[in-house]
């Protein structure tokens, strides 16, 4: 990433190589997919965490399946069916940076990179609006849960058959799940938007367009993987059993 | 035969990364096959299908997912050692989920 400082040091005389390679690489390619390398290594360890969080949610959706369709049927599928497009858009504005990179456009990289930093923003928005709804429902474990919607549904879920109370209170699982992993999803985005600032910035001074783009390109592995974590957050949360 | 340069022994390696800049027709065509499956996801839910719904919302997650990775994420244009190693790492993940779930599933084996 700061191959400049590095590779700038007068000590070695030897080889002449470009600024933006690194003196132990013997090609840009081979820097190039070394970083890559790096990058899907840390990915892998990002699977792994989201992992133990998907296998949390499976095991206990096999033990409370009528809590976590009664709480899911309290997210709404608009919102978040909304938000899952934003994502995708947001994906397909960052591939784009990345297309913008590679042909060393510098404006058109700064247009898509601040397009992704909006839809980052605008699913952050939504995810708050629905956070809100949770709270003021009563429906955050720990803080202000209440289990009256589920064990007498209003007139507005009148459909809802009502659960005894003892599953009722585990709807409380449901909805601990529903803010880890959304949670931690949400934090990667706001990581995500934050680095993407820095890109902006640095992209305009014309960084990513010069020599090599493997920081936007890592970058963007880095964004593509938040938006794979989503789409499977996405119907495993929201669409349980919506037909009943 | 002249001695091979080094980048043409670089060439030969299976870290070696052919240039290949994806043009965006095909992000575009990506773009609109993730949001397909988006509807159809959203769709699919509202069907009664049994035991299929868990079933048909993870197939078209796991479809979408492979599509990102494959073009977002370049892995089909990528060295055999980044195939290697997003392989390895959701092998490695499905060997995690599977053991725990043998756990859970034997766990008052013959108790019933």
């Amino acid at each position: 990433m700061d191959s400049q400082a590095i590779a700038t040091q007068p000590e070695h005389g030897h080889e002449e190589h470009p600024p933006y390679l690194r003196h132990h690489f013997a090609t840009v390619e081979q820097q190039r997919e070394t970083a890559s390398f790096g990058m899907w290594l840390f990915l892998l360890t990002e699977i792994m965490f989201f992992g133990g969080l998907f296998t949390a949610y499976l095991i206990y959706r096999n033990w409370y399946y009528p809590a976590f369709v009664a709480g899911s049927h309290q997210l709404s599928i608009f919102l978040g069916t909304l938000n899952t497009a934003v994502l995708i858009c947001s994906s397909f504005t960052m591939a784009m940076g990345v297309h913008a990179a590679e042909m060393k456009w510098r404006k058109p990289l700064v247009g898509w990179l601040l397009a992704t930093i909006f839809l980052g923003c605008v699913f952050l928005g939504v995810k708050a609006v629905e956070y809100h709804e949770k709270w003021e429902k009563h429906h955050v474990p720990g803080l202000n849960f209440s289990t009256q919607d589920f064990t007498h549904p209003s007139a507005q879920y009148k459909e809802e058959p009502p659960l005894p109370p003892d599953m009722a209170a585990k709807t409380q699982v449901y909805f601990s799940l529903y803010f880890a992993m959304t949670g931690m999803h949400a934090l990667h985005m706001i990581i995500g938007v934050s680095i993407l600032l820095v890109l902006v910035v640095r992209a305009w001074a014309g960084a990513y367009t010069a020599g090599h783009m493997t920081t936007i390109e890592n970058f963007g592995l880095y964004w593509h993987f938040v938006d794979i974590v989503w789409i499977f957050l996405f119907p495993l949360l929201y669409l349980i059993s919506r037909h009943q | 035969m002249s001695e091979p340069t080094q980048n043409e022994v670089l060439d030969t390696e299976p870290t070696h990364h052919s240039e290949h800049i994806v043009s965006p027709k095909v992000y575009g065509v990506i773009f609109g096959a993730l949001l397909l499956g988006t509807a159809i996801t959203v769709i699919a839910s509202y069907l009664e299908l049994g035991i299929f719904n868990p079933i048909v919302a993870l197939a078209i997650a796991c479809i979408k997912a492979v599509l990102v990775i494959l073009f977002f994420m370049h892995v089909k244009y990528s060295s055999r050692l980044t195939k290697l190693t997003v392989a390895a790492g959701f092998f490695t993940f499905i060997v995690l989920i599977t053991m725990s779930m043998t756990d859970y599933i034997s766990r008052a084996w013959g108790l019933w």
